[in-house]
């Protein structure tokens, strides 16, 4: 039987930066994934993610991928691919499936990173081709290059179900309606609002009736729920779809650590069956660690923070390091880690009627309702000025942990502060040069160039704008507000596009001056 | 005793329900009915339904339906779902063809 100080199960974001830093360490470590790439959900992500620098913001969630298994690589880290685990038994033997062979490997330590899987919700026709999971949707267009459909509905408003809508438009579809049966959207409010923007309806505390068809999905037809989750008679609403997308929640992939006999629970907070671990991850079992979703449903970005803190304690638990460099390195990550969980989506928070922000401004209701920020209520938030000429105006109003924008201002036009979760306001000592580094740099897609003084009763917009084809300059097309409804007639000015924007294009249009408030999207059909 | 193991336990007659010819596990094709009749015929823990109707023993392993089935028996037995013990987890963790399984690999380890 082969050994290695540390075998690390799953090769997502949490098992790649166990195995980083465990291996710089001197540990000799392998990684087992089933999966014939690595990286897990990584290379699903398109979009920007947020936190701060630390946490990799405004990268793409695939280049992070790229980076960990380079420094894995670079790391000295073996990565075994079409490797199924499948069993854990006593004293941490690992029993594999690789090829056409089951192989059995000894770890000194073992961490256990294999993800979650996807929750499903039943109601009649859910076993009909074209009812998939939103997870699924994403591998399908971002990994495989398969339109998943033509006509979509998605069920679930949190970031997933935003997100792959986002992505789902991107790639050509046409989403028909965002529901949840929660009477709130569940993810960040930018993500809602750039979807509700190309005129996207939300249907919150609604949910599926049914699907229909004999052969796949040919449509569906949903209701509202009333505070009970039943069906408000008479409030059925009908749309001819061939794919219904399910993003309602995650499940810890928990089994292995439930066969090896880890002390578990069922903790709805954290996903449903989790180990009980401690903050670096340590089980019930001598030498078995855990990190990631598995341990508890979160997103990638404190996965990366966990696994490095799961990595670091296997090397200390082996004697590879003292127990002072262990809770140096520990005290710096949860500094990390709490970053992340800070501001109104925070763990503690979840549940919770927040009813204003960390500067005490009233939430936008209408955000949680509908999707998007009203004329009205933007103008209470501090990222929402006016200035003369050209000047950004942020469309940031919850409080997450995120601040590229303040760095990406070459100029310092834009403070947040000591406080990663603080709404961006404008310095109104400084010059915007109009360079739309900001724009770029939100990963909400929340930024915006406005100049007010373009043209003699013209204002220009610069939106971020990531579809395919771009409109060449002087197309003429239509402006949306942030409802997604017409707002006036617009023409592109020009669509800029360098490498340090990243594949985000700053598109520019000319829009009659009243409307250089509400004019916040474009589409090149005169609607 | 565990509340969810007490057998002496009323909870109440099976009423048929309208949802109950939908398809809760896929892979076997077991209905909701079918699940909610065999908590009134006894089965009172995850790993006797399974046993008695095959739910989560095909293709996926549950991967979909666990949770499905989890919190039809917990309504049945007027429980929250988190105090049903979860099924057995054992090896094999995913579905595996007999002939692989039963071919260990001899001598060292890949590539070396």
């Amino acid at each position: 039987m082969k050994r290695y100080d540390l075998i690390i199960v799953g090769a997502g974001p949490s098992g790649l930066s166990a195995a980083i830093e465990a291996a710089k360490r001197g540990l000799k470590v392998v990684v087992f994934d089933e999966n014939e790439k690595p990286g897990g959900q990584l290379f699903k992500q398109i979009h920007k993610f947020f936190g701060s620098k630390e946490h990799k913001a405004k990268i793409r969630g695939f280049v992070i991928g790229q980076q960990l298994l380079e420094e894995a690589e670079a790391a000295g880290v073996k990565t075994v691919l079409n490797a199924t685990v499948i069993g854990l038994y006593q004293d941490r033997e690992v029993v594999v499936k690789i090829g056409e062979e089951v192989r059995h490997y000894k770890g000194d330590s073992i961490i256990i990173a294999t993800g979650a899987a996807e929750n499903m919700v039943t109601f009649d026709g859910w076993t009909l081709p074209g009812v998939i999971g939103a997870g699924a949707a994403q591998t399908m267009m971002n990994l495989h290059g398969v339109k998943p459909g033509e006509k979509i509905l998605m069920l679930g408003s949190g970031n997933v179900g935003l997100v792959v809508s986002f992505q789902l438009m991107q790639c050509g579809c046409e989403v028909v309606a965002l529901v949840d049966a929660a009477p709130k959207v569940g993810g960040y409010g930018v993500h809602a609002a750039k979807v509700a923007r190309m005129g996207v309806p939300f249907y919150l505390s609604h949910t599926i009736v049914r699907a229909e068809g004999e052969e796949c999905v040919t449509g569906v037809t949903i209701a509202e729920v009333d505070n009970n989750f039943k069906f408000i008679p008479g409030t059925e609403k009908h749309f001819d779809v061939d794919t219904i997308c399910l993003a309602v929640g995650l499940s810890p992939m928990s089994q292995l650590l439930k066969m090896a006999g880890c002390d578990m629970e069922d903790n709805p907070r954290r996903g449903g069956q989790v180990p009980i671990c401690d903050s670096c991850g340590r089980t019930s079992l001598p030498g078995v660690f855990v990190a990631g979703d598995v341990s508890g449903i979160e997103e990638a970005s404190s996965a990366m923070i966990e696994g490095r803190m799961a990595g670091i304690a296997a090397a200390e638990y082996l004697g590879f390091i003292e127990k002072k460099e262990l809770e140096a390195e520990l005290l710096s990550l949860d500094a990390a880690l709490d970053g992340l969980r800070r501001g109104m989506f925070a763990p503690e928070n979840r549940g919770k009627n927040i009813t204003e922000t960390e500067e005490h401004i009233p939430v936008s209701e209408n955000l949680l309702k509908h999707g998007y920020v009203t004329d009205e209520e933007i103008t209470r938030f501090p990222g929402f000025t006016h200035a003369v000429g050209v000047h950004p105006v942020m469309e940031c109003t919850q409080n997450i942990p995120c601040n590229p924008c303040q760095d990406a201002c070459p100029k310092g036009c834009i403070r947040i502060g000591e406080k990663i979760t603080s709404l961006p306001s404008v310095n109104p000592e400084s010059d915007c040069i109009g360079c739309g580094m900001c724009v770029a740099s939100c990963s909400g897609q929340a930024i915006f160039l406005v100049d007010e003084t373009f043209e003699d009763g013209y204002a220009s917009v610069t939106i971020p704008y990531e579809f395919l084809p771009l409109p060449a300059a002087g197309t003429r097309g239509t402006a949306l507000g942030r409802n997604g409804q017409k707002v006036c007639d617009a023409e592109v000015i020009s669509v800029k596009s360098v490498p340090a924007y990243d594949k985000t294009n700053l598109l520019t249009m000319k829009v009659p001056v009243d409307y250089a408030d509400k004019a916040r999207f474009f589409v090149q059909e005169q609607v | 005793m565990n509340k969810v193991n007490d057998r002496s336990r009323d909870i109440g007659k099976f009423i048929p329900a309208e949802d109950d010819g939908r398809i809760i596990c896929r892979c076997e094709e077991i209905t909701k009915g079918e699940i909610r009749k065999a908590v009134h015929e006894g089965m009172f823990t995850l790993t006797e339904i399974r046993r008695y109707l095959r739910t989560g023993m095909g293709l996926c392993q549950g991967q979909t339906c666990a949770k499905l089935v989890k919190s039809i028996v917990a309504a049945e037995l007027h429980v929250s779902p988190a105090e049903l013990e979860p099924a057995t987890s054992r090896v094999p963790m995913r579905p595996i063809e007999m002939r692989i399984l039963g071919n260990e690999a001899k001598g060292g380890d890949l590539n070396e």
